[in-house]
């Protein structure tokens, strides 16, 4: 099948396919409504797109005819009975010295967005949610449920499926969410091609997580990473990471897009090393695409320090690696070299048989037809970008 | 029968229900979302979150009237009251 660029934005799901003349966007769903994912099912075909109605809720979205027509999944996620999550937040407190008070909290658990889905084997479907939920369905998505040994774990703050955990928490949040609470979230679900029982997923804000028996028992994988904006920067919990990605051909080799630089592993999330180079551009941004072959290469769109997060000096690069990290090479042809200040999200960039693509929060689409050598810009005026995927 | 308007946003989630005259069975509030989700499969977690409380930014109103038990829906709604269910406007 011809590759298609399947977009998700603030206003509606857009597909991207190539014709004569170039690659051309249109939109194929969800007119008007935020689109945070869009992927296809390796397995099945299926098109599945994650949607924030806002007022509505979180739903899943399906379509099985190439995104002609849509409709909502027989089953949405939704948190089981029970279950809580810890919240911090400041409140107003007149009898407080300050003025105000700092509160613990558990809370029971709604959805409040769906953030990213990936594809098993034998109709495994996995969805990432805020509050740090990892959904999981072994139907082909015709069920899913929560998956507790995660829910409950240790790092989590205990028994919070029923009970009221220990109040403690090591998982902290992300102001990603669409429900106001600062919660966790889990962004990146990486399933093992070699085994689909062995998963990494990344959480914001803990860090990487592995289980190697479907689930049952989760570990962190975090050695090596480091938080350079925390008074403990090799704490093994409360790593910000972005994004991650695993070369498919290649699975010991994964990328890290973190809040405090680039981190490569070639021991598959044992150990991690930072591969920043602040002199080459790179160190700050959201995503991250591994290329499908080689573990050595990958792609970053960098952008300029978490304080601004904006392009660097108000001009447009792709950085790519072909030796694990140790040199960067700056991809600038075809993009805004002045006045541009556009911003990739963490899923909105990614790479498919030499074709690489990425999506900006100023409704910019580029493709490449050569790795990142020249890129095109196949739309300017489409909504703020959020996910950009090749199927 | 108590008689049910819907905000036209939802026509677009459930066409099925567009152009109808709405009239259901219920007692209270809670009863008036269920019997819609029997007309429309889908429609209550659209209304109410997984928990049953009514979505943040979602109104119901009983003869004009706004609910107050927004966690139960447990109002009462009288056998031929209209119920209005619609999306605040957030600013703009």
């Amino acid at each position: 099948m011809a590759p298609r660029i399947l977009v998700g934005t603030r206003k509606g799901t857009f597909l991207v396919e190539k014709a004569a003349g170039g690659w051309r966007p249109r939109l194929v769903g969800h007119a008007g409504t935020g689109v945070n994912y869009v992927a296809a099912d390796p397995h099945t075909g299926r098109l599945w797109a994650l949607l924030g109605h806002g007022h509505w809720g979180a739903k899943l979205s399906i379509s099985d005819d190439g995104g002609g027509t849509w409709t909502d999944a027989p089953a949405q996620i939704k948190y089981p009975e029970g279950a809580r999550f810890i919240a911090q937040d400041m409140y107003e407190d007149a009898s407080s010295e300050f003025g105000v008070g700092w509160r613990i909290s558990t809370k029971p658990a709604t959805l409040q967005k769906l953030w990213c889905i990936a594809f098993g084997p034998s109709g495994r479907v996995y969805v990432g949610t805020i509050p740090g939920g990892l959904f999981e369905s072994r139907d082909g998505g015709a069920t899913f449920s929560l998956n507790l040994p995660l829910w409950n774990h240790e790092s989590r703050g205990g028994d919070l499926s029923g009970g009221d955990g220990k109040a403690e928490t090591k998982w902290f949040g992300t102001p990603a969410s669409e429900g106001g609470d600062f919660a966790p979230g889990i962004h990146s679900i990486a399933v093992d091609p070699r085994d689909g029982d062995h998963i990494r997923i990344g959480v914001s804000t803990a860090g990487v997580i592995e289980t190697r028996d479907g689930g049952q028992t989760w570990h962190p994988r975090n050695k090596g990473m480091t938080m350079d904006h925390s008074p403990e920067p090799e704490a093994e919990w409360g790593h910000d990471v972005h994004a991650i990605d695993q070369c498919h051909g290649a699975p010991d080799h994964i990328w890290q897009q973190n809040h405090a630089g680039v981190f490569y592993s070639n021991d598959g999330a044992a150990s991690w090393r930072k591969v920043s180079r602040p002199e080459q551009g790179v160190h700050f941004g959201f995503p991250v695409s591994a290329d499908a072959d080689d573990g050595r290469v990958a792609w970053l769109v960098p952008g300029r320090s978490d304080q601004q997060r904006m392009a660097i000096d108000g001009s447009l690069f792709v950085a790519r690696t072909e030796d694990g990290g140790e040199t960067w090479k700056q991809l600038r042809d075809g993009l805004p070299q002045e006045s541009a200040y556009d911003v990739v999200y963490r899923h909105s960039l990614a790479n498919r048989d030499g074709v690489v693509a990425f999506g900006t929060t100023t409704g910019n689409l580029y493709v490449s037809d050569d790795r990142g050598d020249r890129f095109t810009a196949v739309a300017h005026n489409l909504p703020p970008i959020y996910s950009v995927r090749i199927a | 029968m108590v008689r049910v308007h819907l905000t036209r946003h939802l026509f677009a989630f459930f066409p099925q229900l567009e152009g109808r005259e709405l009239e259901v069975e219920a007692a209270t509030a809670a009863e008036v979302v269920r019997a819609l989700e029997a007309l429309a499969p889908g429609i209550h977690f659209y209304i109410c979150d997984e928990r049953g409380r009514l979505r943040t930014h979602v109104n119901i109103f009983i003869d004009k009237q706004m609910v107050r038990d927004r966690a139960g829906l447990t109002d009462a709604v009288p056998p031929d009251g209209e119920v209005h269910i619609l999306q605040a406007l957030s600013g703009g």
